[in-house]
């Protein structure tokens, strides 16, 4: 094991375009770029929060960085080793990151009872099929669900809570040390969210575990995170320290965003919608700053030239964050 | 990993749920409809088994006195054929050849195409792009004609005949497991399966069969009755069974100059033909409803 310094999983220059529409040849017409240039590390212990509208390629991040998608460019790096290299095979690297998806009933196979589905993974690596299913019924009573009721069921006679409660379950069945939430809590009761949030929480402590939280309700990642990823049509607009992120927004668009949270003070009012439309097609992404069609403080040089990721800890790719950039507003711009 | 290695092996009683078969029987025998078709199945089936022994006069004699006698003559309760023979065994009888016509093209068909269209389905691609347009130039032809082709070029005779029709019913169970296998590849599960390192084999093996499987087979069933009128047609064409064979396509072949003169004889192998086929259609129909789990 390398040092605790170094990232759990660094990726950098991860790109995914998908093509809609081919010509007769299969070439593409028209491309998606889901995610296009997305630089980020997740640290060990941490929680890293990534939001985003619907669209800007939060999940698809996520596959990519898993490898269940192909990425077209990138480099990811885990814990010092290249991903699918000679150090780390794809398997094992599959064995150490492992996710959650939104849909708690799609994720499971209805022919399998759910003590087969969660003692499947080990078994894949390895473990004796005795053994995997002991240790699916010990994290069945790890994530609440008594053995004795559950193991034998199959997903359609389990709830929504209970069916997600599983999948954390299928999950830490691999031992991993990396497990993706893609909007693993979104399609869950609110009182129920919050018991699996705070299972969440247990886990993680328990088992040593990082996690990538991805999550369009910013209250939740705020519970959540350590730090914050705010992705924009497939790029990151802004990433840094959750309490720095959501106290002092420094990209507009995550300035916006957390303005559309509903606040608890009376006084503190959202009189106007802060952000309004849909984002453009990531079919056609707008040149320079892709946020500038929506900004408000977007300049003609927004449309010209895109920023760049840079500002260290609290990194933010804006044009008035770097100088010289030409924006008036610009950090050391000539006035 | 504390929690996992000082969990001792709980050696307790695990609350059996009702197994995924079981609780397709329990639906299954809800269905009236489909119980009644069942057991109409299971009656031929087991007609066909043991025609030799139920039929009550030998289906190859015939007497050129007694011929074409209406249904209800005394010792002939369907009355006899142009032969003379006696319809009621020879439809008995006729029910092996026609039963296997219809069902083994149709378990051979399910084989290969459950392979091709499964492995289609999953590896996708260029893969998937080539066994599908082959399948889509099958067709092209109607079944029924494209039968008829491949029966006529490679000769007269049952297991021609057989052949022809199983090749007929690859190209549409390709299509329906091709379909199936593709919507159940894009399910979390599997995708969660391929996310935990398990090599394609594995996953078709443990999370895809088992979801894919049920549904062609349905298809399948619903497949033997168009099966039977098929090999019906061709025995009816003189490119399948050969006479004397008794089979329920040929007889109404050999008939057919009967029809006006004992209309309601020449009619009972059609007849046959209609309920069987029916039966298996409206079987396969309620197994169908049966499987859906979230019924």
């Amino acid at each position: 094991m390398t040092s605790p310094a170094t990232p759990l999983i660094s990726v950098t220059g991860l790109a995914r375009h998908f093509a809609v529409r081919r010509d007769l040849l299969g070439r593409p017409i028209a491309v998606v770029r889901a995610v296009d240039g997305v630089d980020f590390t997740v640290r060990k212990g941490e929680t890293l929060g990534i939001v985003g509208e619907s669209g800007c390629g939060k999940s698809t991040t996520a596959r990519l960085m898993l490898k269940l998608i192909e990425p077209d460019a990138g480099e990811i790096v885990f814990d010092g080793a290249e991903v699918g290299g000679r150090d780390l095979p794809l398997k094992e690297f599959r064995r150490q990151a492992q996710i959650v998806f939104q849909d708690s009933y799609a994720s499971l196979n209805p022919r399998l009872t759910i003590e087969a589905s969660i003692a499947f993974g080990p078994q894949v690596h390895g473990l004796p099929a005795r053994q995997a299913v002991e240790r699916a019924r010990a994290l069945l009573a790890r994530v609440g669900l008594e053995p004795a009721r559950f193991a034998g069921r199959y997903p359609h006679e389990l709830s929504g809570g209970q069916r997600q409660r599983v999948n954390i379950a299928r999950a830490l069945a691999f031992e991993p040390r990396l497990l993706v939430l893609d909007e693993a809590v979104s399609a869950l009761d609110k009182s129920i969210e919050a018991q699996v949030l705070n299972l969440l929480v247990d886990l993680k402590e328990e088992f040593g575990l990082t996690y990538v939280f991805i999550s369009h309700d910013l209250n939740v990642v705020r519970f959540m995170s350590d730090r914050v990823m705010v992705m924009y049509l497939g790029k990151v607009a802004e990433i840094g320290p959750a309490d720095a992120v959501f106290a002092t927004p420094r990209h507009p668009y995550a300035g916006a965003l957390l303005r559309s949270m509903p606040s608890m003070d009376p006084d503190n009012r959202t009189e106007e919608a802060p952000i309004s439309g849909d984002p453009p097609s990531p079919i056609n992404p707008p040149p320079g700053c892709r946020f500038h069609t929506r900004c408000s403080l977007a300049e003609p040089v927004c449309a010209q030239r895109a920023p760049v990721l840079g500002g260290g800890d609290h990194g933010v790719a804006c044009l008035m964050h770097e100088a010289g950039s030409g924006h008036s507003r610009a950090v050391g711009a000539a006035a | 990993m504390s929690v996992l290695t000082s969990a001792r092996p709980q050696v307790v009683a695990i609350e059996a749920s009702e197994g995924y078969w079981r609780s397709v029987l329990r639906r299954f025998l809800k269905d009236k409809v489909a119980v009644a078709a069942a057991i109409v199945v299971l009656a031929i089936v087991l007609a066909a088994l043991f025609a030799h022994w139920i039929a009550p006069m030998d289906p190859y004699a015939g007497r050129t006195f007694r011929r074409l006698r209406p249904i209800g003559t005394e010792g002939f309760p369907l009355g006899t054929d142009e032969l003379g023979r006696d319809m009621l065994s020879r439809l008995i009888v006729g029910a092996r050849m026609s039963l296997l016509m219809g069902v083994t093209p149709v378990l051979i068909a399910f084989g290969i195409g459950s392979v091709l269209g499964i492995a289609a389905g999953f590896i996708g691609g260029w893969f998937n792009t080539a066994v599908m347009r082959t399948v889509d130039v099958f067709y092209a032809f109607p079944s029924v004609l494209l039968a008829v082709a491949l029966s006529g070029a490679l000769g007269a005779g049952l297991g021609n005949a057989m052949l022809s029709l199983t090749i007929v019913f690859i190209p549409p169970i390709v299509r329906v497991a091709e379909a199936v296998t593709t919507q159940v590849r894009a399910r979390d599960y599997v995708e969660a399966a391929r996310a935990s390192g398990a090599s394609a084999l594995t996953i078709v093996r443990v999370h895809v069969l088992g979801n894919v499987l049920g549904p062609i087979f349905v298809y399948a069933t619903s497949l033997i009755s168009v099966s039977m009128i098929l090999a019906s047609g061709l025995s009816f064409l003189g490119l399948g069974v050969r006479p004397p064979e008794p089979e329920w396509g040929l007889m109404l072949n050999t008939l057919r100059t009967a029809i006006y003169v004992q209309p309601w004889v020449a009619a009972l192998p059609g007849l046959c033909i209609f309920v069987t086929s029916i039966a298996f259609n409206m079987f396969s129909d309620g197994l169908r409803s049966a499987m859906d789990v979230k019924a």
